[in-house]
């Protein structure tokens, strides 16, 4: 920006007055508690170990003692210098993030190519009152930087004031108007979660154990302590979805579909519309009873260089960890349109080649999009918008030869969904693979041309960028 | 073969080259002698003759029909360059026949093994952004693999597109 940009000064906190003098170009420290909210976890694991080995083994062990607290005071030290060689500021319309005391690194992120900015705050940041902003750039891998940890107040004013940057105001405008098109009850996520495959599995452990106590209390403990380890990380694993999933909600935006949810760890997302590879919806056996499934959207990751963030990893996001087929339909609708209406079914015949799951086999392409389902137990419908397909794939089998049977493969860019067109016939299946091709194309030149469009109308609002 | 194949326009399918069999052939050979070497070595250690004889009957004919198995593969690999697209074919048991758009190329990966330079061959495998696209070519002589990896480098930028 040439302008240096100025919002008024009066009525402002001093945190809010910190992120507007870091976006007219000083330079910012995080917060004086991030070290802490960072190292929060370790160092609550460190301090339990410790007070668990001085409670229990003990007498004299006072150089392990030491050995501990020597490990605390240097990871904390650690932070601290972290902290202290952290910077940011806005220059020229580029966010910078200096950081490093060894081996410096200096990261920019241009403001006209954000996506979007998440916020995530963890249980600990909750406590001290303070966030981390996640800013995403549009192309390639989507690069994620990290301004970790900022308060909160400091960090609601950079990202309104950024994200009005990244779109050529100077103003911060006030947040776009959206739409909440599903939210998710905490009883019907709980329930949901009994449900499902580990669930299950926890839900018998405990019957198992309470029946031991009555007919056998004698193995009961030795039973315990033997599956204690299994079962804690089974529970902790099921509360780790409770908590991420808590109250969902989407809602539907000009940027995009926004999500937030969170019991303990908060976090609000953005997913750009142009960034999703394909949609699952899963309807597990134990569901179908209920009329329930889950909608999972896969968004392109590329593949792991080096080090990365979990969440980055992460890579299908439940759009709908629980809800009916209603909410389902509503927010596949507001994703894509112009899906395929009818499906078609394999022939008869591939009924010897996937005895169990021929029942739900079905699949259908247009020009934009291609649906398959398939499962017995678990029954999963992909849909694949063929502007996203990488590459297409004809694999027959030798039962399927036999039956005159081919499966049709597309390969997306996301992590976990890619959709088959199972056992069809097999001049069918060669057909598509000619024309697939081609489809694909058709549909991924529309789309270039529509966000061209769009690039072109964010410029001319924004010559300066 | 052809009955699985998109049976397109004129499309003239490439093979990797005849020395793929051969060094196909010499591996096996040389998985089937080392394997030979341990049975006799084993059973010789525990002083069975009868089992030796047994072992390395059954290690030959394993060797052979492996043999016979690398020979139809390295056939049943084929490829051919289309206007927009690359195909590959591979696979006896599952054949698999593959599209991959230029334009979603994003990079091309040419290696060859020590066993692969000493037959003057390369394998040249291209990369989208799915992991599970399958474009690997191998058994080129190293000319051919030269003038692939160029081809499709230029193509891929020609029509380069996003995620």
């Amino acid at each position: 920006m040439s302008e240096p940009h100025n919002p008024e000064r009066t009525g402002q906190s001093p945190a809010e007055s910190r992120a507007v003098a870091g976006l007219q170009g000083d330079w910012q420290r995080l917060h004086p508690f991030s070290p802490l909210v960072r190292a929060g976890r370790g160092v609550i694991a460190i301090v339990a170990l410790l007070l668990i080995s001085a409670g229990t083994s003990r007498r004299g062990n006072l150089s392990s003692d030491l050995v501990h607290l020597a490990i605390i005071v240097v990871i904390f030290l650690l932070g601290v210098i972290t902290w202290l060689v952290t910077r940011w500021r806005v220059e020229g319309g580029v966010l910078r993030v200096d950081s490093g005391l060894l081996r410096r690194t200096s990261e920019r992120f241009p403001l006209n190519q954000i996506q979007a900015i998440d916020t995530v705050r963890p249980g600990l940041a909750r406590i001290f009152g303070v966030a981390e902003l996640r800013i995403r750039l549009a192309g390639g891998g989507g690069k994620a930087g990290r301004l970790a940890y900022l308060s909160n107040a400091e960090a609601e004013t950079l990202r309104a004031h950024l994200l009005a940057l990244s779109h050529g105001e100077t103003e911060a405008a006030p947040p776009a108007p959206e739409q909440v098109l599903v939210t998710v009850e905490p009883a019907r996520l709980f329930a949901s979660i009994l449900l499902t495959g580990s669930g299950l599995v926890l839900e018998l452990a405990v019957v198992a154990l309470a029946i031991l106590a009555v007919v056998a209390p004698a193995i009961e403990a030795a039973a315990i302590s033997a599956g204690a380890a299994g079962l804690f990380a089974l529970a902790i694993s099921m509360f780790r979805r409770f908590n991420g999933d808590y109250r969902l909600a989407v809602s539907d935006a000009a940027d995009g579909l926004h999500l937030r949810s969170g019991l303990i760890e908060t976090s609000a997302e953005t997913i750009p519309p142009g960034r999703i590879q394909a949609i699952r919806m899963v309807e597990p056996l134990a569901w179908r009873a209920f009329g329930w499934c889950r909608l999972e959207v896969d968004v392109a990751s590329q593949k792991s260089k080096g080090r990365q963030d979990r969440n980055q990893s992460k890579a299908a996001r439940a759009l709908l960890p629980v809800g009916s087929h209603a909410q389902a339909a509503l927010l596949l609708a507001s994703v894509f349109s112009g899906l395929p209406e009818e499906r078609s079914t394999p022939p008869p015949r591939a009924r010897w080649k996937s005895p169990l799951r021929f029942r739900y086999l079905s699949g259908a392409t247009n020009e934009r999009f291609t649906v398959t389902t398939s499962g017995r137990l678990r029954r999963v419908t992909d849909w694949v918008p063929l502007a996203k397909v990488q590459s297409v794939r004809l694999v027959e089998g030798p039962v399927q030869r036999r039956l005159r049977l081919s499966s049709i493969h597309l390969d997306t860019a996301g992590r976990r969904v890619h959709a088959v067109l199972r056992d069809r016939d097999r001049t069918e299946a060669t057909q598509l693979l000619d024309e697939l091709p081609d489809r694909c194309r058709n549909a991924r030149r529309a789309e270039d041309l529509l966000q061209r469009e769009r690039a072109t109308a964010t410029t001319a609002r924004n010559p300066d960028l | 073969m052809s009955d699985a194949a998109v049976d397109d326009q004129e499309s003239i399918w490439n093979a990797p080259s005849p020395r793929l069999r051969r060094l196909r052939h010499y591996e096996v050979a040389t998985g089937t002698f080392v394997a030979v070497l341990v049975a006799v070595g084993t059973t010789v250690a525990l002083g069975a003759t009868l089992a030796m004889v047994i072992a390395v009957i059954c290690v030959i004919v394993a060797g052979a029909s492996a043999d016979v198995v690398a020979g139809r593969r390295v056939r049943a690999w084929a490829y051919t360059e289309r206007a927009e697209d690359l195909l590959v074919k591979r696979g006896v048991m599952f054949k698999r026949t593959s599209v991959i758009p230029y334009g979603r190329m994003q990079y091309v990966e040419v290696t060859a093994g020590p066993f692969e330079r000493a037959f003057g061959l390369a394998t040249v495998q291209m990369h989208t952004a799915a992991a599970a696209s399958d474009a690997r070519i191998p058994g080129l002589p190293a000319q051919e693999a030269a003038r692939l990896r160029d081809q499709l480098t230029s193509l891929g930028e020609a029509n380069a597109m996003g995620l």
